[in-house]
């Protein structure tokens, strides 16, 4: 097995004020990535179209990636001796810090474009500002994970606009999915109350600066793809980073997790 | 005076350069016809003590052929007779296309992929993807079957994360692109 890459004594990230809300910022950017990782493998095999299934798995592939960085990561400031696959594996839903939105179920190929979309228009920004971060550590992964998800964004942006901008049938469901996940969409922007230290420190973005790039996204695709921006506030659902899910996570965990569970410290 | 004694004093430490020329041997394990080294993801060999490391950065985060070839490294050097190696990930800086070589990219033609065209790396930006819309700075692959540039997208995603999948629109064969990141 690969050894890590020395922890840098040097990296603010490790310093001890900041260790609790560095811990719990890094679990929801790793578990954003995991669930929504997890959540696309789900349409491997099954896919509408030969295309579009060896895509998705590929993305999700590219998430399960992150997570496993950034979970990784997480173990280490936390410096209990968690892998990225204990945290992974064996924690409850009430453990985990991801957004709303990537639990929700796949249902139909809109919801899942669209929620794709709403999140990768987050992510890409997300990345780039992280990748300036005062943390050598963070950045690097920043640096890394960003060249891919700039691909995913493509695509999921491509598809939005297609799909909006296509037959009546493929415009009514992108525009019904934009909506059922609108209230969720908001959350992916806000920060939790630990987090002001660390954007003091220049350890992690201010979610305002990365939002208002997200906004820019957002109009500028739904206006090419002759989809309406729903009226409603975009974070009346939240509290994910306070571990406050919805029914779909325990369900999800299940599957995930079951392995791990039912034959503790099983390996290939 | 008397020699120090260590219990790794005989055995021998191949030169970084040769331990080079050894794991160019080591295939792609998706990719057989190019080499790790021709991928341009090993990225330092030197020896620290009396261990070998070799610094090797992944291509993509997820992509499961880097466990496969950490253990390919460990296996082809113990057999040249290494007997401590440390083999570590390195992100930084992150992996690009546009260290595959010439001579490399020409094997991946000859096999069937084409190669990365530099430059056309996605920044995921609405500006770049304006420009494209727009019929500017979006090159199209020539085919590696036939040769002929009217080539089109048939998805950005391919068999392995590293490639999209095109389609000739001449001889009408679809082959697989080496995307660039």
């Amino acid at each position: 097995m690969a050894g890590a890459a020395d922890p840098r004594p040097g990296d603010p990230l490790f310093a001890p004020e900041h260790r609790d809300a560095a811990f719990d910022w890094l679990c929801g950017l790793g578990d954003g990535a995991l669930i929504l990782g997890h959540r696309l493998s789900e349409w491997c095999g099954k896919a509408p179209a030969l295309e579009e299934d060896i895509a998705l798995a590929n993305v999700a592939l590219d998430l399960i990636g992150h997570a496993e960085m950034w979970l990784a990561l997480a173990g280490e400031v936390e410096g209990q001796g968690r892998s990225a696959d204990d945290l992974a594996y064996l924690r409850d839903a009430l453990r985990f810090r991801n957004p709303l939105l990537v639990e929700l179920p796949n249902r139909d190929m809109a919801v899942t474009t669209m929620r794709q979309f709403l999140f990768d228009a987050w992510h890409l920004p997300m990345l780039h500002a992280l990748s300036e971060s005062a943390s050598p550590r963070l950045a690097e992964i920043a640096a890394k994970a960003r060249k891919e998800v700039a691909y995913h964004l493509e695509r999921s942006q491509d598809l939005v606009i297609r799909l909006g901008d296509g037959t009546e049938e493929s415009h009514a469901r992108m525009q019904t999915a934009l909506e059922r996940l609108w209230p969720y969409a908001g959350e992916l922007c806000q920060p939790a109350p630990g987090d002001a230290a660390l954007v003091e420190a220049g350890l992690v973005p201010d979610m305002a600066a990365v939002s208002a790039t997200w906004q820019e996204i957002l109009d500028e695709t739904l206006r090419e793809a002759t989809l309406e921006r729903p009226e409603g506030r975009a974070d009346v659902q939240n509290g994910g980073r306070k571990g406050r899910h919805s029914e779909h996570l325990g369900f999800l965990l299940a599957e995930m997790q079951f392995l791990q569970r039912a034959y503790p410290g099983a390996e290939w | 005076m008397t020699a120090p004694r260590t219990t790794d004093s005989a055995a021998p430490r191949p030169d970084p350069a040769l331990v080079r020329d050894w794991l160019s041997e080591v295939p792609d394990p998706e990719i057989p016809v190019i080499s790790i080294t021709d991928l341009g993801i090993v990225r330092d060999v030197a020896w620290e003590e009396g261990t070998l490391v070799v610094r090797v950065t992944p291509t993509y985060s997820g992509c499961p052929a880097t466990s496969v070839i950490e253990m390919e490294i460990e296996r082809h050097l113990a057999e040249r007779g290494v007997a401590s190696l440390r083999v570590e990930r390195q992100l930084s800086p992150p992996w690009t296309t546009d260290w595959i070589g010439a001579e490399a990219r020409e094997k991946l033609r000859a096999y069937g992929i084409a190669p990365p065209i530099d430059g056309t790396a996605s920044d995921g930006r609405l500006a770049a993807r304006a420009a494209r819309l727009a019929g500017g700075g979006n090159a199209s692959p020539a085919c590696p079957r036939c040769g002929s540039a009217r080539t089109e997208e048939v998805s950005r995603f391919g068999s392995t994360p590293c490639k999209a999948a095109w389609r000739c629109t001449d001889c009408l064969e679809p082959f697989d692109y080496f995307k660039c990141i």
